[in-house]
């Protein structure tokens, strides 16, 4: 993965996102979906420059089925914000930066 | 502000990435900006392409557009991902800026945005957008592994997507407004064959039904007007597509949907030194060879365009020597 990014997994997921003291952004992407390839550059970009205020963890829906089915996930890349061990926010399809920014204002 | 280009091409699908190449080619220096999200156009949602022509055994859709791409750069196009976000294309010299702040000069300006799905404009549909709502079959149709869905619409896409479904899904039902498809008679005659798909004929959509995921359809019958519901958990939007020409709007002249309009056969909008390519432009055929076709003439509007600007210049020149 990236560097300012993190990986999750069905295993981990409960750790990492659930119990996290910070708000956390899980990216559900797949190899095969050509617009999350697009999104993981601006990702690692937001996660670099806002690392205070957010975690951003990536989850490949191919290999942790559990935690995309749980979330309700059937169109990737959805982003789902998790604060307090709820999805707060969720955000689907590939957006450009300026907008993803301007959705997590609220966690930024 | 950085030097002012002889063009930008504003968009990078067939059309664009054709303009790219001839323009290229012709020492034009080409800037093109392709999309952060949205590179490669419409294609890059496709699976296999089977009727661009040059390609006997088809081409996947990415393949494809990943070709033109290298094809445009080997050239000497100079592309960077980013968005366009405004222009100002009255003047002589046009104007683009883009996502990262920077703005842009150039002579001339090949518009090849294309277009984007339509909606059926249900407020339920974007609710549900994600969660059992969508517009893209190749993206999204692992998500609906043995459940039935529904796909709306009756042209190739439509029968395209419906067919390509089948691979996941237990069902798919098509439902279309009129009693017979628009798709070419190869398309239909898959889809007819298909045991996994059914049709609701002279049907459209009155709702789409769920609270936090799609849990139905109500159809109208669109002869009675009678009213019922499907039991299905996801829905593809395929109705067709609209011109992304909000960029240009109020400076660009439009028809009544959107589309940009161009002078007879050539790609001429009614500002001088701007081009409109692909399906941006076209109503009617919309395919990726026709896109290209037009990103051909683009290219070959807009020299001509500077060369004539040159000559203008020329006694200008010759009186000052």
């Amino acid at each position: 993965m990236g560097q300012s990014t993190i990986t999750v997994t069905d295993a981990s997921f409960d750790a990492d996102v659930i119990k996290s003291d910070k708000p956390v952004l899980v990216d559900y992407w797949a190899e095969w979906c050509g617009p999350c390839r697009m999104v993981a550059p601006i990702l690692e970009e937001i996660a670099a420059e806002h690392a205070d205020k957010l975690t951003i963890a990536k989850l490949n829906v191919d290999e942790n089925p559990q935690a995309a089915a749980m979330a309700g996930v059937t169109s990737i890349p959805t982003l789902a914000v998790y604060q307090g061990g709820q999805v707060v926010k969720m955000i689907v399809g590939a957006k450009p930066k300026q907008s993803l920014l301007s959705d997590l204002s609220d966690f930024i | 502000m950085s030097e002012i280009r002889d063009v930008i091409i504003i968009g990078s699908g067939p059309a664009g990435f054709t303009a790219a190449v001839y323009t290229a080619r012709a020492n034009l220096s080409p800037l093109m900006f392709e999309g952060s999200v949205t590179a490669g156009g419409a294609l890059m949602n496709t699976t296999e392409v089977e009727n661009y022509p040059g390609f006997a055994e088809g081409i996947m859709g990415p393949a494809l557009m990943e070709q033109m791409r290298q094809q445009a750069v080997r050239f000497g196009a100079e592309i960077v991902t980013d968005d366009v976000v405004s222009v100002d294309l009255t003047s002589d010299i046009k104007q683009v800026t883009v996502g990262s702040g920077a703005t842009h000069q150039a002579k001339s300006v090949i518009l090849a945005m294309g277009s984007g799905y339509r909606e059926l404009g249900l407020d339920n549909e974007k609710r549900l957008s994600g969660r059992g709502v969508s517009w893209c079959a190749t993206c999204d149709g692992f998500f609906f592994r043995g459940q039935h869905i529904a796909v709306i619409g009756g042209g190739d896409s439509a029968i395209e997507e419906a067919t390509f479904l089948t691979k996941f899904a237990d069902s798919v039902t098509v439902v279309h407004r009129r009693d017979e498809l628009r798709a070419s008679k190869i398309m239909a005659g898959r889809a007819a064959a298909n045991d996994k798909i059914s049709f609701a004929w002279n049907s459209e959509v009155a709702d789409v039904l769920g609270d936090e995921k799609v849990s139905g359809l109500r159809l109208r019958d669109t002869q009675t007007g009678h009213e019922r519901d499907i039991d299905v958990t996801g829905v593809f939007v395929a109705i067709g597509h609209d011109p992304r020409s909000e960029l240009v709007t109020g400076q660009v002249d439009l028809d009544d949907e959107g589309y940009v309009l161009v002078e007879g056969r050539s790609t001429l909008t009614n500002l001088p030194g701007v081009f409109a390519c692909g399906d941006l432009v076209d109503h009617t055929y919309r395919q990726a060879i026709t896109a290209a076709g037009s990103g051909c003439a683009a290219a070959l509007d807009a020299e001509r365009h500077l060369a004539a600007l040159e000559d203008a210049l020329r006694p200008l020149a010759d009186a000052t020597a």
